[in-house]
């Protein structure tokens, strides 16, 4: 197996959310997957030189992580997720994004899968199709694909109970911050991880909006709002009610100009009123002094906030 | 309260098709509040009450309905439909116009089924007396109404640039909402219509034979509606050239309706380019300029407004298909605080290198 097939995952979008099973799944069938590093002010420059200059930051870094990848991979994985759920839908940027590689990066070997649960296009055998390349044996494909869900739902119940620990053992009676964004900005070196350590370092506990009970959550959220029908959107915001009680401020992390978030933000903007909010939005010109300076005040609200109320 | 019991109904403004909202909204037996004519205080006014990043129909819409609601109207009807955020509009200005302090009811259409269901049934629960086959009545009138507006504008578009006496076609179109206006049966419809339709035709013109032809592409509210796009089409038209657009709200009724045939149509067209559905209006987009491109047009324009997902994904295939086939494509994105002599301008310089181009063809 020393010649295996490449595959290339950009570390962008989905991939902080699904990478674990697309890792196993590949890995099982007998390939070797290739990551992008974490996101640099290279790539970020690729990025925005490549995308269309409106299209949303995370596009742009996707777009950067994609031309990284270009010329050391054999297949570029880049799935299609419509509708993870029917009367449901995902951000309209998650439905061109393999297109959108075909026309601006030519000279790609794109492999995508779709999931399209509105017109009865369901994730296994779409992935089958994908395993189907490169192994012809149904059994391995299967069994591949099991192993990845199982590993993905292991790693997502190991962080929520981890979060629930840190909720529970608040020794030092520290304010809990609720980062209310998406997985591709939170745990994005460039955007959310800055963020997140900052605010470790005001001596918050950081809990974050993707690790949830995503169940629970999608049920919850429509005490919020009963129109909203973007999955992932649902999911983060459902975190907001699913935490209630135990959140001390909220952090909304939004890349400009992001279509969904901005009209969701401004809706939770209305309707929360017992804990303080604080909206940050990045783009590619972000001073670092500012947002700090941000970061700081807010954390020194929710101190004063928490000693008072004791 | 007793004042609270009359039902007084706004909705916004899109294009000329208010026509058949009110047929709509007349079905609910109350005052109907038009909002008043577009004007740059309803964008001042409905940009401030919404999120930065929001896109301009959402600004315009919530103009709209500040200016209704300052008339007294305690209905609103919001409909917004596709893949886009657009459907979303209804709930997120609601809950920021409840905030503003003001008390009133808003009937939302989707495009998600159980959404229509429930709007149904609060026009049920609003006015008992309606019954199902007056409510479908009503609803086909009013698409009735759409489809004949579009007929006339069609005609009209295409040829407003080369008319002989200045300012017969406006004339005219204007006494034909007028008439269309008062007409709320299907014969006195379809009579109106066909009678336009002939006269219009009959409008003289003067058509130069090397004449551009220009298509219209991109977002459904700002290429509907006339005063977010500075009235490019008038513009174009007064230049002399033969405009063409494809986008109307019939025809995303009708999507709505045969989705998958007809994305499935469109995919055709955009084939080399796309695979998938890329959402919204983008997939049409896209689709129609390799078709156009095909037929020989001398030039596109992309309109949308700031931010629009679809349409900012279909732009960079846009790109593409302009580079292929040498064809020039302008694009344009519309804000709040966009110009409007940047955009005539810009539209200026598109005409005159249009106008080169096709005299360098031709020999000179």
């Amino acid at each position: 197996m020393s010649n295996s097939i490449k595959i290339g995952i950009p570390r962008a979008l989905l991939y902080h959310k699904y990478f674990t099973m697309w890792e196993e799944f590949f890995k099982e069938l007998g390939c070797e997957v290739v990551v992008s590093p974490d996101t640099n002010q290279q790539i970020l420059k690729e990025g925005v030189r490549l995308a269309v200059d409106e299209s949303c930051l995370s596009l742009k870094i996707f777009l950067g992580h994609v031309n990284f990848l270009k010329d050391k991979v054999d297949y570029l994985f880049l799935p299609r997720i419509v509708t993870p759920r029917s009367r449901e839908s995902t951000c309209v940027k998650f439905w061109a994004i393999s297109d959108i590689v075909r026309n601006t990066i030519p000279g790609i070997e794109v492999i995508d899968y779709t999931v399209d649960v509105k017109n009865f296009i369901f994730e296994f055998p779409e992935m089958f199709k994908v395993g189907w390349k490169f192994s012809k044996n149904p059994l391995r494909i299967f069994w591949a694909y099991i192993k990845g869900k199982e590993k993905l739902e292991k790693k997502h119940n190991k962080e929520l109970w981890e979060q629930w620990e840190l909720i529970k053992n608040n020794k030092d009676n520290r304010p809990n911050v609720l980062i209310v964004s998406h997985p591709y900005t939170t745990y994005d070196a460039y955007l959310g991880q800055p963020i997140v350590d900052s605010l470790k370092k005001q001596g918050m506990n950081v809990l974050l909006s993707d690790v949830v009970d995503y169940k629970k959550s999608r049920k919850l959220v429509k005490n919020i709002t009963t129109d909203l029908y973007f999955t992932y959107n649902k999911e983060i915001v459902g975190s907001i009610e699913y935490y209630k009680g135990h959140i001390d401020g909220i952090l909304f992390l939004m890349t400009f100009p992001c279509g969904p978030d901005a009209l969701v933000i401004d809706l939770c903007q209305n309707k929360i009123k017992d804990v303080p909010v604080v909206v940050i939005s990045l783009d590619e010109l972000q001073a670092e002094a500012g947002l700090k300076t941000r970061l700081e005040s807010f954390s020194d609200i929710l101190k004063m906030r928490k000693k008072k109320n004791g | 309260m007793d004042n609270d019991k009359k039902l007084k109904i706004g909705f916004p403004h899109l294009g000329n098709y208010w026509v058949g909202f009110k047929e709509i909204a007349s079905m609910l037996d109350g005052e109907i509040i038009m909002p008043p004519a577009m004007t740059r205080r309803t964008i001042d006014i409905g940009s401030k009450q919404s999120p930065d990043t929001a896109c301009v129909p959402y600004k315009y819409t919530m103009g709209n309905f500040l200016e209704c609601l300052d008339k007294g109207a305690n209905v609103l009807i919001q409909a917004g439909g596709t893949s886009c955020r657009y459907a979303y509009y209804g709930e997120v200005q609601e809950v920021a116009l409840k905030k503003m302090g003001y008390n009133f009811t808003m009937i939302k259409f989707t495009s998600d089924k159980f959404s229509i269901l429930k709007a149904l049934l609060t026009f049920k629960k609003m006015n008992p007396n309606l019954g199902y086959i007056r409510m479908f009545r009503g609803f086909w009138i009013a698409y009735k109404k759409f489809k004949s507006v579009e007929i006339i504008e069609d005609i009209i578009r295409k040829n407003i640039g080369f008319e002989i006496e200045k300012g017969l076609f406006e004339k005219t179109f204007a006494k034909f909402l007028n008439e269309l206006d008062n007409a709320h049966e299907f014969k006195a419809i379809d009579e109106i219509t066909q009678r336009y339709e002939k006269e219009c035709k009959e409008i003289p013109v003067d058509k130069p034979e090397d004449l551009l032809r220009v298509g219209i592409l991109g977002e459904f509210y700002v290429t509907i509606e006339p005063f977010s796009n500075f009235f490019i089409e008038k513009e174009l038209g007064k230049r002399g050239v033969e405009v063409h657009r494809f986008v109307c709200l019939t025809n995303e009724l009708e999507k709505s309706v045969f989705k998958r045939k007809i994305i499935k149509k469109y995919l055709k067209l955009a084939s080399p380019y796309l695979k998938h559905h890329i959402g919204a209006h983008a997939t049409e987009t896209v689709g129609l300029a390799v078709d156009l491109i095909k037929k020989d047009f001398d030039g596109l324009i992309h309109i949308k407004p700031f931010g629009c997902v679809p349409e900012v994904s279909s732009m960079s295939i846009l790109h593409k298909i302009s580079k292929d086939f040498s064809v020039p494509i302008i694009y344009f994105s519309f804000d709040a605080q966009t110009s409007e002599t940047g955009v005539k301008t810009r539209i200026e310089a598109f005409y005159d290198m249009l106008k080169m181009k096709k005299n360098k063809k031709h020999g000179k």
